[in-house]
């Protein structure tokens, strides 16, 4: 059914319409809403599943993975200082292979103290064995968490899923969703069957350590899972697109790349911008394209590097910072080009923190400066600022 | 789409009840507890508190210990309200 | 002496083959937890002495369902397990117990612990009580009685060793409001039972601490366990009482002996009997005693 809300209410009904058993939530801006929307849901009597208030994030993520472990789907939703309060809990799931869905809504990290829109938070948490999907719009937002969890609990994968949105301005924006039935969601995403849980009939025991002789191969394991969950991702999203006939790309998506000579990447939001910026741009005669980095964990080394590979420049758009040391995305995008034929100049571009708005002329900037040939640098900076610094 | 058979956990998740019996714990100790069963009066004391849960009787005042995970660390005959069980090194 | 092997499997929810230290007063306490409870439960532990002990891949002394996760969020957990077996309408008969160790309980996993009382989850949460972060090397914790000697408040020449007393998590957990709170001693086994029998009787969220001495962390022989927590209990140091939702409902009379009796039997504290020095802290340590005798009436 197609109608009008706000993002963090389009995520909240997708949620319910994956019939959680257990949710658990602690509010932090600007992930509050989906959370608000969620209560009114089960308080209204339209989602039946046991909404436990926490007292923080690190329970909330704790509160998931005992949920899970008694055999319950389960889902929470955070951000920033919530996300990195809770980031030993998610090594924990991860490593304990326990399925999960969390919407990660994407804000700035503290300090100093910012609740609007960057992908720092989870760029942060990237070694934790959780996959990682962006959405662009409220819509593919929507249809992603109906696919994480299939993809989650895909017992090929058993790895839980981050399902990535930008703080603001996806959560508080209003767009046209067409949210599926339950039938149909049902039809899609069957209940949840673990391949094991805590039951007194056939008892278990989880969370063992392990010592020097074993650790390394049980984490070995873990990275050759999350690294094959590519294929789930892929064969997820083309079921998606079977039963709902939405596509989004499965792990990239690109547009007008093709012929490009200058090829522009980045995750989330900023790519609804960037779509518009490409179309002036090719108006003006420039072959410039854009690639859409949908799943960021499992990283898509092979998909990108075919995807750049015709391009004579490559841009990386990161709304992220590693503090000390080169981009992210950037340097990952670097090692899957290393040795390969046909090297496109890669270039590294911050912008975006903090909710700074990424606009066309950031945009413009960016470009200008990686044909200037400056590898890595700052855009849409506020020069009468920095001066005062 | 058929259903594929479902796999295993993973390595290292899952680990089976009771699987800590293969560690015999036995050869931890120095000393084991002998049993006078003409003392005993039958509390159970000896066979609750043990830490192993290593004591059993199979008659009432038969008590004996498991050579196999007693750690000989003495608290059976420390409690016992008969003085009927001694810690001894004659096992060895 | 009978030639019979003696069988486990399938009898008991904690089995032997652990890797406890010889006397461990933990071994004996959750043993004696566990044959109350029975095997509809499942269990989540903090990180700790019991967690390591029983459970190092691939072995495991559990015969009942549980769960380790992390050192500070086990009651979290615990109330996820609820939360699942509550919506899955399989809490009527799975009940969920939740153990961790003072650090876990007083320190690190307080937050976490009062969200699960303020929220009144069905969880039986079982504090072992050994007065220190015994598991990596007799750290001092929120629960180490005052005086006492551990490796991060030693007695030394300006020293003489923890200069706070002990944190009074029973009281926090009655102000809690919750259904029931007791405190008990590993070495007084039938009240153990009792009082975790009371609690499973109950639904909500319940507390029990269990002192449990500890040899090497408190510096005594093996065997003399159970005599020393009965002098823990005796000289009013360790009062046994119980609250239902947050009164006091009964407390465990005692004869009150001096506590010198009880402080002469550990290396803990054997600084405080060399020469003078200790004899004030000694006193303060009796006054502490003599307030909860006070406090709760122990002494008729």
């Amino acid at each position: 059914m197609r109608k009008m809300i706000e993002g963090s209410r389009a995520v909240a009904e997708a949620v319910a319409l994956c019939r959680p058993e257990v949710i658990s939530a602690y509010p932090i801006t600007p992930q509050t809403h989906i959370v608000e929307e969620l209560s009114q849901i089960v308080a209204d009597g339209e989602l039946d599943c046991e909404y436990v208030r926490v007292e923080s994030e690190h329970s909330a993520a704790s509160v998931c993975l005992g949920a899970v472990a008694a055999g319950s789907r389960a889902y929470s939703a955070t951000t920033s200082q919530g996300m990195l309060l809770m980031v030993e809990v998610l090594y924990n799931i991860a490593g304990m292979r326990l399925p999960l869905v969390i919407t990660g809504v994407n804000r700035a990290i503290s300090a100093p103290l910012n609740i609007w829109n960057d992908q720092q938070d989870t760029m942060a948490i990237r070694d934790t064995g959780w996959l990682q999907l962006y959405g662009e719009n409220n819509q593919e937002v929507l249809d992603m968490h109906l696919q994480a969890y299939k993809i989650s609990e895909d017992d090929r994968v058993l790895l839980p899923v981050m399902v990535c949105m930008d703080g603001f301005i996806l959560t508080h924006t209003y767009e046209t969703v067409d949210v599926p039935t339950q039938a149909e969601a049902d039809a899609f995403l069957p209940p949840y069957k673990p391949l094991y849980y805590l039951d007194p009939k056939d008892p278990y025991t989880l969370g063992a350590y392990a010592g020097p002789e074993l650790y390394q191969e049980v984490r070995y394991v873990i990275q050759r899972d999350c690294l094959a969950s590519k294929e789930v991702v892929k064969e997820v999203a083309r079921d998606f697109k079977a039963a709902f006939g939405r596509w989004y790309g499965d792990v990239i998506d690109t547009y007008r790349a093709d012929d490009a000579e200058m090829l522009f990447i980045a995750m989330g939001s900023v790519i609804g911008t960037m779509r518009d910026w490409v179309d002036a741009k090719r108006a003006a005669g420039e072959k410039v394209g854009l690639i859409k980095l949908r799943c960021y964990r499992p990283f898509p080394a092979e998909e990108l590097v075919e995807a750049v590979s015709g391009a004579k420049r490559v841009v990386v758009l990161e709304k992220a910072v590693s503090m000390g040391g080169y981009g992210i995305v950037t340097v990952e995008l670097q090692a899957a080009l290393y040795g390969q034929k046909r090297q496109p100049a890669v270039h590294g571009v911050v912008l975006g923190l903090g909710g700074r708005d990424v606009t066309m002329e950031t945009l413009d900037e960016a470009k200008q400066r990686a044909e200037a040939g400056e590898p890595y640098f700052w855009a849409g900076m506020r020069s009468e600022v920095l001066e005062e610094a | 789409m058929s259903e594929r058979p479902r796999r295993k956990p993973p390595l290292g998740i899952v680990t089976r009840p009771g699987s800590s019996l293969r560690n015999k714990t036995g050869p931890w100790g120095i000393l084991r507890p002998v049993f006078d069963w003409e003392k005993c009066s039958g509390c159970n004391t000896c066979e609750t508190i043990c830490p192993e849960g290593c004591i059993r009787h199979l008659e009432k005042k038969q008590y004996e210990a498991d050579p196999e995970y007693c750690k000989g660390c003495g608290l059976c005959a420390a409690v016992c309200p008969r003085e009927a069980i001694t810690m001894s090194e004659e096992h060895r | 002496m009978s030639t019979t092997q003696f069988t486990y499997e399938g009898t008991r929810g904690f089995y032997p083959g652990h890797r406890a230290c010889a006397g461990c007063g933990q071994a004996t306490a959750v043993r004696l937890v566990m044959e109350v409870a029975g095997p509809n439960v499942v269990v989540a532990n903090a990180t700790g002495c019991l967690e390591v002990f029983s459970t190092p891949h691939p072995e495991s002394a559990w015969g009942v369902p549980w769960i380790h996760s992390l050192f500070e969020n086990h009651p979290a957990v615990a109330s996820g397990l609820e939360a699942a077996l509550k919506k899955q309408g399989r809490l009527e008969h799975t009940r969920v117990l939740c153990f961790g160790g003072d650090g876990a309980t007083l320190d690190i996993g307080f937050g976490a612990l009062s969200g699960m009382f303020e929220r009144n989850h069905d969880v039986l949460y079982v504090c072992m009580d050994n007065e220190a972060y015994m598991n990596t090397g007799v750290q001092r914790s929120g629960s180490t009685p005052f005086a006492a000697s551990t490796t991060t408040s030693p007695a030394g020449k300006r020293s003489f060793g923890e200069d706070r007393p002990k944190k009074d998590l029973p009281s926090i957990a009655a102000a809690h409001g919750i259904p029931y709170v007791a405190t008990t001693s590993m070495a007084l086994f039938a009240d153990v039972k009792r009082k975790a029998k009371r609690a499973l009787e109950t639904r909500g969220a319940k507390y029990i601490q269990i002192h449990v001495p500890c040899p090497p962390g408190w510096g005594y022989d093996d065997k003399l366990s159970i005599d020393i927590g009965k002098l823990a209990v005796e000289c009013g140091l360790y009062p046994l009482v119980e609250w239902e939702n947050g009164e006091v409902v009964r407390v465990r009379k005692i004869k009150q002996v001096p506590v010198e009796e009880y402080l002469k039997t550990q290396r803990r504290f054997r600084h405080l009997f060399r020469g003078d020095d200790g004899k004030a802290q000694i006193a303060e340590i009796q006054a502490l005693a003599d307030a909860n005798v006070k406090k709760f009436g122990l002494v008729d």
